[in-house]
């Protein structure tokens, strides 16, 4: 590959290579305060399906250890989109130490909120406020349980904000660091943010989890208790390696959802989802 | 007639939650997610092999069984062979 990077995000190092000097440049930018592996856990390819199409419209193909067929190319102004596609896929094909989760988590005096949902759920925006509230971010795609001790380790990559959650991240976080805004993304607008210094220094420490939110975004306020068969219910639907994990994966989530209380939340805006999350972490964690 | 055991309990982590237990088949690798009266059934059955009859008069003496039915316990034991959770002998 003529252009490589390389960088940490939590305990995972990845090396990125490209054929376009783009992506790299974007990436060596936004995670110019990052440390850089001494060996890296998985590759990352960006590539063109044939010579010509580096110059000529350029497609950004998606490759690496690990690899899911027939995946769409992204236009070159989506190389940074497609060079984090490439890093949650070796994750979430690849990831064999940690039970995988598809939650965003913050962390207050060491311990861990985790919160998951499907897409528009707003992991990564109530992940992104409670970062600007104070919370130290721990990642806003996926947290990492650690079988052997129960605690969850952190992958602060760049927060993806889409859509309507821009202008109100934009306006809590004025001196925060953004990316290029990306229109037509296959999510619709997309901007990344830049975690801040705390969460980058402080990315390799674990936290225990203390409390599990499953939030959806769009309804009047609401609050529910979840029982722990529901939760391991959900969080088997929300890992990527539970099954690959096995007796592993068995052992790590049923230890999870029988010591940490979950509760799913109803929110019709942030404002009330932040006054629910404070309120349940004074009473539950 | 058939006599069933349950497997044994060395390839089964079985972790009672709240209204569901989880049974993990270590032959399978697979998550089992289950209602009553699956944990009561390889409960029953212990170490030992029964047919439907010897079972249902365990089961009945434990639980109150208002309408205990040889042949529904008989098709979840079938569905139990399936899953590989319990054994026909």
């Amino acid at each position: 590959m003529r252009h490589v990077t390389r960088l940490r995000i939590g305990p995972i190092g990845f090396r990125i290579g490209s054929d376009w000097r783009g992506p790299i440049a974007a990436l060596d930018d936004l995670y110019r305060d990052y440390p850089k592996p001494d060996v890296p856990d998985f590759n990352v390819h960006l590539f063109a399906a044939r010579p010509w199409r580096r110059v000529f419209r350029p497609s950004v193909h998606i490759g690496g250890d690990f690899v899911i067929p027939d995946a769409a190319p992204l236009p070159l102004s989506m190389g940074l989109l497609a060079a984090e596609m490439g890093m949650n896929l070796q994750m979430a094909l690849g990831q064999r130490r940690y039970l995988l989760l598809h939650a965003s988590a913050v962390e207050r005096d060491g311990k861990a909120l985790l919160m998951t949902g499907v897409s528009g759920a707003g992991k990564s925006t109530l992940a992104a406020l409670l970062m600007a509230r104070g919370w130290r971010l721990m990642g806003d795609e996926f947290a990492l349980v650690d079988p052997a001790s129960g605690l969850i380790h952190g992958f602060p990559r760049l927060i993806s904000l889409k859509n309507e959650a821009l202008p109100v991240v934009e306006a809590a976080l004025p001196d925060a660091r953004f990316g290029e805004i990306m229109e037509g993304t296959p999510k619709g607008t997309l901007r990344h943010l830049v975690p801040n210094a705390r969460a980058i220094a402080a990315m390799a420490e674990p936290a225990v989890p203390a409390l599990i939110l499953f939030p959806s975004f769009g309804f009047a306020a609401e609050e529910r208790e979840v029982m722990p068969s529901e939760a391991f219910i959900r969080l088997t639907q929300a890992s990527t390696n539970y099954v690959t994990l096995a007796e592993r994966g068995f052992d790590a989530l049923t230890r999870l959802v029988q010591g940490v209380p979950a509760r799913a939340i109803d929110y019709p805006n942030t404002d009330t989802a932040i006054a629910q999350v404070e309120r349940l972490w004074r009473e539950l964690a | 007639m058939s006599h069933y055991r349950a497997a044994p309990p060395a390839t089964l982590r079985i972790v009672p939650l709240d209204a569901l237990t989880l049974i993990y088949h270590r032959a399978s690798g697979i998550t089992h997610i289950v209602d009553a009266p699956v944990p009561e059934i390889l409960e029953a059955l212990g170490d030992e092999i029964l047919g439907v009859d010897a079972l249902l008069a365990r089961l009945s003496e434990q639980f109150d069984l208002p309408d205990a039915d040889p042949m529904a316990l008989a098709i979840r034991l079938d569905e139990l062979v399936v899953a590989g959770l319990v054994e026909r002998t």
